[in-house]
Formats: structure tokens, sequence, C-alpha cells
């Protein structure tokens, strides 16, 4: 697609979305890293009963996906791209992931404590 | 080969037992088949166009661009078979009545059959996109020989279609006295379920709270990656662990479509 519909499409889509967006801001903050089909930190402890910002940062050339049903989240995240993903308030526990297209390497677990 | 087939027929499912349910739906609506597959061809161009785009869109608004794009295409499918079922039920009678004539088929279902476009558009949209980038990590990652997760692919998009068919056939072999009132039962439970996964996703961008989370939980009992919890999933909007939100948009979807088509039906009496 050319450089003009893609500049297109991101102000549309910013126009259409922005407000919303900066109406909400939450605290925590943590970062998960993706590399070679794998998690980094693959176990990350957070706070529980807060909500939590995860920035993920994909560094392989290919797309992955974030998913966890025990935290009911699924995101895309771009190849060399970043994203952001939302969770809790949660119960103190153990919440397994996994980057669903590459299941047997991309695996890990947010603490709640 | 076969992670990849369970991978692919997991993203095909819910697009091909929309599309095998508003086709049975639609019986008898004038040329419908063309919209069908004109809504199939939108739906796959769409696919490509935002996995190429994955990155901008992932990028808006701080990062949740994707959940946005998510809810919104989910919000037009539940528009589109809100309006599907509350137009069915003005013209059930009249369709019922020349179903029995094979091959007549009502002529205004003009405005129905773009409605059935954008849907089945919407549905293939975004599974499509998921589906492709995923085969396109495959593709770029396996260095030397793809194809057999290729075929995998292949063999996951077919068994999907497959679902798709068996249940166009099997709804079609409901006696007619019957086969309008369950084909909308059908779309009112597939509309409130898409309600409930948009509303999964505003939850996940922050932009509404979740309520109480999770509501029940099941994930022991029937997992969503269960083949039945998957099916339960694309048909009523089944989810192990559901946020209190997600219950209030089912039933609200629900609430409105019935009450949109006991209003549209008895004004057309």
């Amino acid at each position: 697609m050319g450089y003009l519909a893609r500049q297109l499409v991101r102000y549309l889509l910013l126009f259409a979305v922005s407000v919303p967006a900066l109406a909400y801001a939450t605290d925590g903050d943590y970062t998960l890293v993706i590399e070679n089909h794998r998690f980094q930190p693959e176990s990350l402890l957070v706070p529980a009963g807060k909500k939590i910002r995860i920035a993920v940062e994909n560094r392989d050339a290919t797309a992955e996906e974030f998913e966890s049903h025990d935290l009911n989240r699924e995101k895309v995240i771009p190849a060399n791209g970043k994203a952001m993903i939302f969770i809790g308030p949660l119960e103190p526990g153990r919440y397994p992931f996994i980057g669903e297209f590459n299941e047997k390497t991309a695996q890990g677990t947010i603490v709640a404590q | 080969m076969f992670g990849t087939a369970v991978i692919v027929f997991r993203e095909v499912l819910e697009a091909a037992l929309i599309i095998g349910i508003v086709a049975a739906a639609t019986r008898g609506v004038a040329m419908r088949g063309r919209w069908i597959v004109g809504g199939l061809l939108l739906g796959l161009a769409g696919a490509g166009a935002v996995a190429a785009l994955t990155d901008v869109i992932a990028a808006m608004a701080a990062g949740i661009g994707q959940e946005i794009f998510n809810a919104t295409v989910l919000g037009v499918a539940v528009l589109m078979l809100a309006w599907h079922n509350i137009w069915m039920s003005k013209h059930a009678a009249q369709l019922s009545k020349q179903a029995k004539h094979m091959g007549t088929a009502i002529r205004d279902g003009r405005s129905e059959c773009s409605a059935l476009l954008v849907l089945i558009g919407v549905a293939v949209l975004r599974e499509g996109a998921e589906t492709v980038l995923f085969l396109h990590g495959i593709a770029a990652s396996t260095s030397g020989n793809a194809t057999p997760m290729l075929l995998g692919g292949a063999m996951g998009a077919l068994a999907g279609a497959a679902v798709g068919y068996a249940t166009y056939f099997g709804l079609l072999r409901i006696p007619l006295r019957w086969f309008f009132i369950s084909t909308a039962g059908l779309v009112l439970l597939l509309a409130a379920g898409l309600a409930s996964q948009a509303a999964g996703f505003l939850i996940q961008a922050d932009l509404i709270p979740s309520l109480v989370t999770p509501i029940w939980d099941t994930s022991s009992a029937l997992p969503e990656t269960s083949l039945g919890g998957a099916l339960l999933h694309s048909l009523i909007g089944y989810q192990a662990r559901p946020a209190g939100m997600q219950i209030g948009f089912y039933f609200a979807t629900l609430g409105a479509i019935a009450l949109g088509m006991k209003y549209g039906t008895s004004k057309s009496r």
C-alpha cells in the first residue's frame, strides 16, 4: 500500500480515536519484549488489585498475537512494533499467556501479588 | 502442520458460521448469492489491507488502535445482524409463502442484500487479517520449506468452510414452519455474542470499565480452546471468564433487537 494511503488511514484513525484515548490514564507501567519468538521476561510480577498498563515490544520480523484466556486478552503485536495492553485489577494468582503465532516458544506468566 | 491447521481453523470458524447462518436466513431473497460472494471477496481484500496496515493501526491512540478497530468492526456486524433480523421479521410471512414455490424470490430484497454484503465483509475482514499475519509469519520464519505449514493453513481453512457449509445445509433442512423463527433466533444470539466481544475489546483498551471480572469461571469445565467451547463462542458468544460489562452488552443487544423485531412486525401488519 502506498505511502499516501497509509498516511490517510493514519490520520483518519487518529482523528477517530484520539479523543477517548486521551481521557483515560492508568497507573502502572511494565514492559514485555518479544525476541526470537520468546517473551522477556517470561514471568512478570505485578501488584494485585490494580489496573496495569503493559507495553509489549516485538523485536521479531513477524507479527505475534499476545493471547491469554485467563486474562481475557488477545492482541496482535506487529512485526518490529509496539502495543499497549491493559489488564487488571487482578486477584492474586498466576495468569499464563502465550504468543499464539509461536505457541511452542512464546510462553509467559503474569504473577499478581 | 496440524498446529497451523488448528489455528487457522479457529480463526476461520467464526466467519464461516456467520456466513452459513445468514446465507440460510436469507433464503428466498433475490440474488443474495451474488452479494454473499461479493462480501466474501471484499472481506478477503480488506483482510489483506488490514494485515499490511497492522503496524499503523496498532500504533494509533497510544497503542490501543487495534482494540478500537476491532470493536468498530464488531459493532458494524452487530448493526447489520440487527437490521437483518428486523427486516426479516417484517418479511418472514411473505418469504415463507414464496419459498414454497421453488425459484421465486422477493423483489425488494435490495436493501437487505447490501446489509448482507457489509456483514459478510466485516466478518471475514477481522479474522482474515489475523490469519494473513499468522501465515505470513510462518512463511517468513520458516527458511526453506514452508509448504507443510501452508498446507496446514489450507486444511484449517477448508475445515472451517466445511463447518459453515454444514451449518447452511443443516439449517435448510428445518421445516419451513420453524425455519424463520429458528434462524432469527440464531442471528439474535450471534449478534449478542459479537456485541459482548466488542465490549471485551473496549475493556482491553481501558475505554469502558469491566465491572465484575469474571462473572463466572467455567474455564476448566468448558475451555474456549476446546472445539465445543470454540463453537459455542462463535454461535452464542460463550466465554469461560466473561466480564460483567460483556454480559451487560450481551443482554442489552438481545433486548434491543428483540424489541426492534416486535415493533417492526407490528407496524407492518
